[in-house]
């Protein structure tokens, strides 16, 4: 059984994740990802979850900190100053090997910023802001029905290797409504034995935590994470390569910016300009032999992102100098058009950008 | 075959909800279609607006900026705002009943509807929103009667019953 | 014949327990200890430690536990007993956690009447770094960043947080005890189990602040520093209940 819906991406995302098992969240208002606190708001106590509006985006995180150490699917979501603000307990969650996952809908910045899309949050995502040796997950869908599916397949990977997972959209996904083909589903929910739920009458007692003193034994929990990064990195990657033999140039964007390239390849083909999407739909692990084996007949690489240019960092990792690479990009919450990409892709072509 | 349609108003004017119908009529009838709100410091003020792209293949950008396929305007501001965009050939429905100036343009199909005054005769200014669906069903094949009757069904159909006939009304008050 | 006529409370673990010599948090450790198995909710309990002194808690409390982020326990705390009402959860935070880093979660925590018990140790200095100012230190008090001794014109009147918390309308049951000699170490222990039977009984959010000492930290010996809690802090801070919902 399913059924077809027009939902606005924030609440599809919500949806997924009460589908997902998912029985806490917490969050603070900000735009533009208010709906999901709302939507949760209504929602969570019907299907046996909890909802908390907390104090802040800190108090937030670290209330997923806690109802995760007791075992439960949880979930939090903001948006860029906002996911700035959680980095500390993004950490202390991986440092934890705890399971969650984190929405961000990403808006103008640095500082305040603006409330309009915006992509520059890459770093932020795939980098993580806060301290110590890690990756989490990153998940970019480029549309409602995507990002359905990746939040349902982002509460699975959290558990599946005890580590938060982040849904990156920009602010546009989080706004737009499209038709969501919402399929039966039911979590497979794993044992956690390791959860502090106050059950220690039936077992050892259990401990969460980020602290060891000792730096042989640190170096040692380091290195196992990093062991369970390996397998992320060998089993997990999801890209949509759409550069065939003969294209001259491969297009590369992620979430929504990767549908106004592919309105540009469009009118790039009407020019006689063969080019193709790539789309990393995991930011990390980041698909970087897609980059290593593009067929030769692809002479450029155009990179778009609404930033000033940080994916294109990892495409550069990617290609290892092998094509040249090129960039085309929007900032502050100014979205591209199609047209735009296309003068820029045309000028690439002929050898003048 | 992709068609692009904005909607614009004031906020209170029920903009957004139009444009979910709509959005809702192609989802029915099996198009892929996006909803894109305005968001930030306009809906606070005095505009909203939305786009709605209907297409039988894999919609790209959400946005809608230039070659307006169809323009629904309530106000003066969205006028001003959108009727240039409007493709040659396109349609632009306007609330007559509250913009003030007479449209220009004589390479698009322009159609006034006296919105607002048919919606209060009608029973309720509110529903001035559904008046407008009127001009498409005149002037595009983009859907009939009974595709907004079903869709309509589908938005309220759980929480607003009694709302559908009166909206039904208005729509055929309008044609 | 001999009979046992004191053992340690099997609500501690074994592990050796990290706290200076003259130190109270051992004392406070015990009595949290103990009135959970007096109460028999140790198997079902949740401690949630600290940054601070305090931050090995997880180690000495024989029940789960979870190390929070500095301050942020009480948010800890939160998501962790909503999502297991049933549960007995509990922090432990020293006055630099609680009352400097962590006001905005002991406060919203307070405002939520979430139900949970804190155990606040006020000793009125930053031990783990090495004795500087916290919130709570006395006014002209020295510390390692008050050289000078606290100065209230850049510095403020040294923060209440028991009277600051019991005017929240969510807030259950807020005492304050001290920890300077035995009988009032006896009117701590009640006042603990006050506590945590409340939160058995449902009734919201419960604190017990408990006057410390912090002898390294004063730089005097532990018998002077008990002095202190009593000559020093207890008139600035007086003991009492500050809020009882019974």
């Amino acid at each position: 059984m399913s059924k077809k819906v027009l939902m606005k991406g924030n609440e599809a995302m919500c949806l997924a994740a009460i589908m997902a098992g998912c029985k806490a969240y917490f969050g603070y208002p900000i735009t533009p990802q208010n709906e999901i606190p709302e939507y949760m708001s209504q929602h969570m106590e019907e299907s046996g979850g909890v909802f908390i509006q907390a104090e802040s985006e800190i108090a937030a995180i670290n209330m997923v900190y806690g109802a995760a150490a007791g075992g439960v699917r949880a979930m939090t979501s903001s948006s860029s100053p906002g996911i700035a603000l959680k980095q500390e307990g993004i950490s202390y969650l991986v440092g934890s090997d705890l399971p969650c996952v984190i929405v961000s809908v990403s808006r103008g910045g640095p500082g305040l910023g603006g409330i309009l899309p915006s992509q520059a949050d890459y770093f932020q995502s795939t980098r993580g802001g806060g301290n110590g040796d890690y990756y989490i997950p990153v998940y970019a869908p480029s549309s409602v029905q995507e990002s359905v599916d990746l939040t349902i397949k982002s509460f699975e990977i959290a558990d599946k290797y005890r580590t938060p997972v982040m849904v990156l959209v920009d602010g546009l996904l989080g706004q737009m409504m499209e038709p969501v083909e919402i399929k039966d589903y039911k979590p497979t929910l794993i044992e956690k034995p390791w959860a502090t739920n106050g059950d220690s009458g039936r077992r050892k007692r259990n401990i969460v935590n980020s602290l060891s003193l000792n730096a042989e034994g640190l170096e040692e929990t380091n290195l196992r994470r990093f062991e369970k990064y390996k397998e992320i990195l060998k089993t997990e990657e999801m890209v949509e390569n759409h550069v065939k033999d003969g294209d001259e140039m491969a297009i590369v964007a992620y979430g929504t910016p990767s549908r106004i390239v592919l309105n540009a390849i469009d009118i790039l083909a009407e020019q006689g300009i063969k080019a193709g999407l790539i789309r990393p739909v995991t930011l990390w692990p980041f698909p970087y032999s897609t980059f290593a084996n593009l067929p030769s007949s692809v002479k450029n690489i155009l990179v778009c992102e609404l930033s000033m240019g940080q994916m294109i960092e990892d495409v550069r990792q990617g290609v290892q100098g092998k094509h040249p690479i090129h960039f085309y990009g929007r900032t502050g919450g100014v979205i591209f058009s199609p047209e735009e990409i296309a003068k820029k892709a045309a000028e690439v072509a002929k050898g003048g950008a | 075959m992709t068609t692009k349609i904005i909607f614009s108003g004031f906020g209170g004017q029920g903009i957004l909800t139009l444009g979910q119908i709509v959005a809702t009529i192609a989802m029915k009838k099996g198009h892929h279609v996006t909803w894109m709100p305005s968001y930030g410091a306009e809906m606070r003020g005095g505009t909203a607006n939305c786009a709605v792209v209907i297409s039988d293949k894999l919609i790209g950008s959400p946005l809608v900026d230039t070659n307006i396929d169809a323009l629904c305007a309530m106000n003066d501001a969205s006028v001003t705002k959108f009727l240039s965009k409007v493709k040659p050939g396109g349609n632009a429905f306007i609330n007559s009943s509250i913009v003030t100036e007479s449209p220009k343009r004589d390479d698009i199909t322009i159609r006034e509807i006296d919105a607002t005054n048919i919606a209060t005769k009608v029973g309720n200014p509110k529903v001035a929103n559904m008046v407008m669906l009127s001009g498409f069903l005149k002037d595009t094949d983009l859907f009939t009667m009974e595709d907004i009757e079903g869709a309509l069904h589908d938005t309220f159909g759980q929480k607003y019953p009694k709302l559908i006939p009166l909206n039904i009304e208005a729509i055929k008050a309008g044609a | 014949m001999s009979k046992v006529v004191y053992e340690k409370s099997r609500g501690l673990t074994d592990v050796p327990m990290f706290y200076c010599p003259g130190c109270t948090h051992g004392i406070i450790h015990k009595l949290v200890a103990e009135t959970l198995v007096e109460l028999d909710v140790l198997e079902k309990t949740i401690a949630i430690a600290p940054v601070g002194c305090s931050v090995l808690a997880y180690e000495y409390f024989n029940c789960d536990c979870i190390q929070a982020s500095h301050g942020r326990a009480p948010a800890v705390a939160s998501g962790l007993k909503r999502t297991n009402p049933d549960k007995i959860v509990f922090t432990y935070q020293g006055d630099g956690d609680l009352a400097a880093i962590g006001t905005s979660e002991i406060v919203h925590s307070a405002h939520r009447g979430d139900n949970v018990t804190v155990i606040f140790v006020n000793n009125a200095i930053y031990g783990m770094t090495g004795g500087q100012m916290a919130p709570t230190t006395l006014t002209d008090m020295k510390t390692s960043t008050s050289p000078f001794g606290r100065g209230t014109a850049s510095s403020g009147i040294p923060i209440k947080v028991s009277e600051m918390l019991s005017q929240l309308p969510s807030v259950a049951y807020i005492e304050r005890v001290s920890t300077h000699d035995v009988a009032h170490v006896r009117a701590a222990k009640k006042a603990i189990k006050k506590a945590f039977t409340y939160q058995m009984e449902g009734r919201g959010f419960t604190m017990v602040e408990l006057l410390s000492s912090c002898n390294i930290g004063y730089g005097v010996s532990p018998v002077e520093s008990l002095s202190f809690i009593k000559d020093a802090m207890i008139p600035y801070y007086p003991l009492g209940i500050y809020k009882d919902v019974s």
